[in-house]
This record gives C-alpha cells, sequence and structure tokens, in this order.
C-alpha cells in the first residue's frame, strides 16, 4: 500500500512540474524581443547592400552607406491603469556588422493589456549623463565634452556623388543638439520616444521594428548632402533637422509569437 | 562479485588514477591580469581564453620564448628583435628584416593591451583570428625566423629548461606549437601599458599644459582633428577602436590590406587602427612606415590625404587635402599625442628580459 502512495505521489509531482514548465499559456510572465529590419522605402536592406552607391534620397543624391549603427533604449510597456514597466536597458544595433539586430532584454512582462509599448531612440538626459558604459565606451561611441558629453544616437555613414559627381564622404551622426556659439553651452533635446501603439501579451512575443534609413533624408527636411554632409554634430540646426525627420523612421511592422 | 562489477570498479580506479596524475603534473598557479583603473571602470573586461588562463609559469614561459631566439631556424633571431621591450615592443625601421636579412613589407605593430582587442583581428589586416593564433605566423614566415614547427618543437624538446618549464606551465613534456603559441600570448596579455601623463591626469595626479589640452580638443574637435571616431577619447584608454579604416593614404593600393583577407573590394586599403599611446616610441608609422615622423602624420591628415574609391567617410575634406589645421593646433595636437608617453611601460622589468 505504502509502496503504491509514494508511486502515486510522484507521479503527480512529474504531471505539476511538466505543466508549469512547459505550458507558456500558464506563466504570468512573458519575454520580449525586439527584432530590427532595415529599408530604404520598400526595398529591405542589410549590410550586403553597403559601400556601393545604390541609393537615391529625396533630395536626387545617389549615396552608398557604409556604416549604420543606433542606439535605443527605456522600453516602456504602459497599462490601460497607465501604470509604466520600464525596461531599464538599451541596445547599440550594429547594421554594419549585422550584429545585435535582435534584443531580448532580461526582464520579463507581466502579461495583460498594454495601451502602448515605446522606446527612445537615444538616450534620454538622464541615462546619457549619468552613468558610464563600458561597453559603450569600447565600442568608441562616446561623445566628446566640448558638444556636452553622452553618447551618440547613431552612426550613418557612406558616400555620395556630388554636384561634380565626385564620390564624397558623409557622416549623419545623431547627438543632443548643442550650440557652442554663446557664453555658455545651449542644449535642445534630441532623442524622441518611438511609440509602437497598444499591444496584449499573454505570451513570449516579438516585436518586429522597421526603420525607414531613407526618412532620415526625407521629410519635414528635404536633405542636402551638398550641404549637409560631415561635422554635423556640433551643427546644431542639423541636429534638430535629423530630431525631426527621425519621428517617422520607425514602424511597427508585426507582433508575433 | 559478478564480472560487470568488477570491470565498474576496475574503469573507476583507472579514472582516479588518471585524475590524480593530471593533478599532480599540472601545478601552475594562477595570475590573473592586473586591471588599471582606468581600464575597468571604462571599458570592457579583456579576453582571456577558457582554454588558455594566466598563469605564473605560463607567464614567464611565454616571456623566455619571447626573447629567445631558438624560435628562428638558424638560432639568430627572437620575437624581440621586432619588438623591442625599449620600443614599446616595435622596431624602429620601416619594415624589418628576417633571418635572411630579406624584409617584409609591413611595419611591426607595437604589442600592448592587446588582451583589450575584444574582436581578436590582429596584425594591420586583422588575418589572425585571436593572440595564440597570431604567435604562429612569425615563426614559420620565410621573411622572418623561416623555421617549421618540427624543428621548433624538436629543439625545445632536447633543450636543458624548456620540458621543465612547459611540465610546470601545461602539466606535460609534450611541447607542441600550440602550447608555445598559448605561452607566447599569456605574457603578451600581460603587456598593459597604462601610465602616461595623459593617464595619471585622468586620475587627478596631474595637469596637463594649455597647449596639450589644446591638443586634446583639437583631437575631440569634429571640425578640427576629428580624431576620436577612430582613436577613442579619455572614455577608452586603449586609444583605438581596432577597426580598420582606409585613412586615405593612397589612390590606388600595392597592398590590399583588410581586402586581401575578406576578399571583398570595399575593404581594399583599410588597415587596423593602431593604438595612440607611446608613439614617441613606435616611429615610423602607418601600416607601411612611410612617415618617419609624427609631423608627417598630422600633416598627412591635415592636407595630405589622396580620394579612392574606400576611403572612410570621416576623412573629411578630401578634395582639399583634409580639414586644414593651423600651425599651432598642429603643434598642440602633437603635445597632446606625446601626453600618452608610458614611459614606466617600457621600463618594466616583467617586460624586459
Amino acid at each position: 500500500m505504502k509502496k503504491i502512495n509514494y508511486t502515486l505521489l510522484i507521479f503527480v509531482f512529474t504531471l505539476c512540474s511538466c505543466s508549469e514548465n512547459n505550458d507558456g499559456n500558464t506563466s504570468l510572465e512573458s519575454n520580449i524581443t525586439f527584432n530590427f529590419s532595415h529599408t530604404w522605402d520598400n526595398t529591405l536592406i542589410n549590410n550586403t547592400d553597403f559601400n556601393s552607391i545604390k541609393f537615391t534620397n529625396e533630395n536626387g543624391e545617389q549615396l552608398s552607406i557604409t556604416k549604420l549603427r543606433y542606439l535605443i533604449s527605456k522600453i516602456r510597456f504602459t497599462s490601460s491603469k497607465n501604470e509604466i514597466i520600464e525596461v531599464s536597458s538599451y541596445n547599440l544595433i550594429d547594421v554594419t556588422n549585422n550584429a545585435t539586430l535582435s534584443f531580448s532584454p532580461n526582464t520579463k512582462i507581466p502579461n495583460g493589456e498594454y495601451n502602448n509599448v515605446s522606446f527612445i531612440f537615444g538616450f534620454d538626459n538622464e541615462d546619457n549623463y549619468t552613468k558610464n558604459y563600458p561597453d559603450l565606451n569600447s565600442a568608441s561611441w562616446n561623445v566628446p565634452d566640448v558638444l556636452g558629453g553622452g553618447y551618440h544616437y547613431m552612426q550613418l555613414e557612406g558616400k555620395f556623388l556630388d554636384t561634380s559627381t565626385t564620390e564624397t564622404g558623409y557622416a549623419y551622426h545623431a547627438i543632443r543638439a548643442v550650440d557652442n556659439n554663446g557664453s555658455s553651452q545651449q542644449f535642445q533635446d534630441t532623442f524622441f520616444t518611438v511609440n509602437l501603439g497598444s499591444v496584449t501579451l499573454s505570451r513570449d512575443t516579438l516585436f518586429n521594428i522597421e526603420m525607414n534609413v531613407s526618412q532620415w533624408f526625407k521629410a519635414p527636411n528635404t536633405w542636402n548632402l551638398n550641404v549637409l554632409n560631415s561635422m554635423l554634430m556640433p551643427n546644431f540646426n542639423a541636429q534638430v533637422m535629423m530630431f525631426e525627420n527621425g519621428q517617422n523612421v520607425f514602424q511597427l511592422k508585426s507582433v508575433s509569437n | 562479485m559478478k564480472p560487470y562489477a568488477l570491470y565498474i570498479a576496475i574503469v573507476f580506479i583507472l579514472c582516479f588514477s588518471c585524475e590524480k596524475e593530471e593533478d599532480k603534473a599540472y601545478t601552475a598557479i594562477p595570475k590573473p591580469l592586473e586591471i588599471p583603473k582606468l581600464f575597468e571602470e571604462n571599458i570592457l573586461a579583456p579576453v582571456i581564453p577558457i582554454n588558455n588562463p594566466q598563469t605564473i609559469e605560463g607567464i614567464a614561459l611565454g616571456k623566455k620564448l619571447f626573447f629567445d631566439p631558438i624560435l628562428s631556424a638558424n638560432n639568430m633571431q627572437s620575437c624581440a628583435d621586432c619588438h623591442m621591450p625599449q620600443l614599446a615592443f616595435t622596431d624602429n625601421t620601416q619594415f624589418s628584416d628576417g633571418i635572411d636579412g630579406h624584409f617584409g613589407d609591413r611595419n611591426s605593430m607595437p604589442l600592448f593591451n592587446l588582451a583589450w582587442h575584444y574582436d581578436e583581428k590582429f596584425f594591420w589586416d586583422g588575418n589572425a583570428f585571436s593572440l595564440e593564433h597570431q604567435a604562429f605566423s612569425p615563426v614559420t614566415n620565410p621573411l622572418e625566423m623561416k623555421n617549421t614547427w618540427p624543428n621548433v618543437e624538436a629543439k625545445l624538446k632536447k633543450h636543458l629548461d624548456y620540458p621543465d618549464l612547459f611540465t610546470k606551465a601545461f602539466g606535460t613534456k609534450n611541447i607542441d606549437s600550440t602550447l608555445v603559441t598559448k605561452a607566447i600570448a599569456q605574457f603578451e596579455r600581460t603587456l598593459i601599458s597604462s601610465n602616461s601623463k595623459f593617464d595619471k591626469f585622468l586620475l587627478g595626479e596631474t595637469e596637463l599644459t594649455p597647449q596639450e589640452l589644446n591638443g586634446f580638443n583639437v583631437f575631440m574637435d569634429e571640425a578640427r582633428g576629428d580624431c576620436f571616431h577612430c582613436h577613442g577619447s579619455d572614455k577608452n584608454p586603449l586609444w583605438t577602436d581596432n577597426s580598420f579604416h582606409n585613412n586615405g593614404l593612397d589612390e590606388t593600393f600595392s597592398d590590399l590590406g583588410l581586402g586581401t583577407v575578406t576578399g571583398d573590394p570595399s575593404d581594399n586599403g583599410k588597415f587596423r587602427t593602431p593604438s595612440l599611446r607611446n608613439l614617441a616610441f613606435t616611429a615610423p608609422y602607418m601600416h607601411d612606415g612611410r612617415f618617419s615622423t609624427l609631423d608627417e602624420v598630422i600633416n598627412h591628415y591635415s592636407e595630405g590625404l589622396k580620394n579612392s574609391e574606400t576611403i572612410d567617410p570621416l576623412m573629411k575634406k578630401v578634395a582639399q587635402g583634409g580639414v586644414g589645421l593651423s600651425s599651432q593646433d598642429k603643434i598642440d595636437l602633437k603635445a597632446f599625442l606625446l601626453t600618452l608617453t608610458d614611459k614606466a611601460f617600457i621600463k618594466n622589468p616583467n617586460f624586459n628580459p
């Protein structure tokens, strides 16, 4: 009799543990993953499309991309009660090396309905200035102190055919806008929040996010590479224009499980 | 006792006896790298392979091998012939000659802070992955030591000291090329340079002169030097991104650099960014040692750039030859660069024979 009871007990335990481990639906929290893909308007691009002049921007300039890296941070889930769950990590997406295009934060998110999911392009000021990031320092991602310090938001580089059809380099580097012309530095925030919309979280979820690179050159400011190609970090107006053009660069392509 | 139980017992005895013998032979004492404060605070941890941890005996063996001409075919040339401690582990000629007096076609690279090369692509063109693999090449290169590994192994096995030193470092007298390169890599990882005037400035232990400070500002100013995008900043004590760039040396390439390794034309003319530490000791400069002085290097970036298909977009105003630094900015930039000189590094007795 005793023997049968023990066997029964082990059987029940085994059944319970299987149920908890294998059935994602019974979990109260979910893992999230952000996948980043990139297009030039409607054409999907990756690093194999780099290094040759094959794109045309809104201003009609033909150009190549040789480097694309950018930073996203502070992923937020806002509930219907306006409660915010924040993932306080960040990810440097390195399209050039086809690395870190997928980002899975360690933080699990409670299942439920959320009115909005968002992330920040770049760092907000708190993250940008109050912390030291060895991984970003190792990636030479810093902004010089004379420009306020902190970190780059994006490095987009390549060549374009200038008015004399000479291949000329451009370095479209986004940072916090700083004006050094006055007696003291004047700043304007140029990080921005990318809102992805509502989502119901019931299991591990994949957010497929797309960056349309051509949008950086498109609207509301038609970017003229013959005028704005390098030394853009200390250029306050150029940084504000990047901020404005960046508003429609990202879109949520799909959500999947 | 049943037969299968006897077999199990024998297997157990064999296993334990083997393990005991291995433990007894391998007595190397762990010796983790001493990581400088600025490195600890600002950059990622060094790369130490799991299968080659730093040990006192491994480092000592690597040092002996590094300075020993036994690795060369004629017993006349050691690693240190082209990588001299007093020159921050490089030499002072454009190219280096091997045992037959023939010269290579690349400038000898200085050796320091190699454990922080996260991508682990060594040589000017990144053709060797990992420090261990890098050490294989010079021994058999016909323009360098021109030896064969069987010959090296045979000489080391017959040597009075080496069999014992290998046993202490790796638990075996069975000397082979893998263990030789592991030992050399262990020694090379200890070559840490972190004691320059600029390091002391960052640690609050000294002040820079106004000229040196202005030079640093030129370095960090995107509209003037714009050196920081490739050479790092006060937040990156390596002073290199360890990546590959075409910095506008030539319109056409006699040496394809990274392009030779990847086969990708878009990599032609790209070479690894060298660190700016210890420039006072490491002339001549560039992958082909074409510049004898720092002034020539600065002049190159200021007005000597040459356009080519793969020139890095960060090279600005190429049509004008460069950013056109003022004479004063050039002098100040040089003064700043020389604050990265680490005299304690070249005099460190641990790094000298």
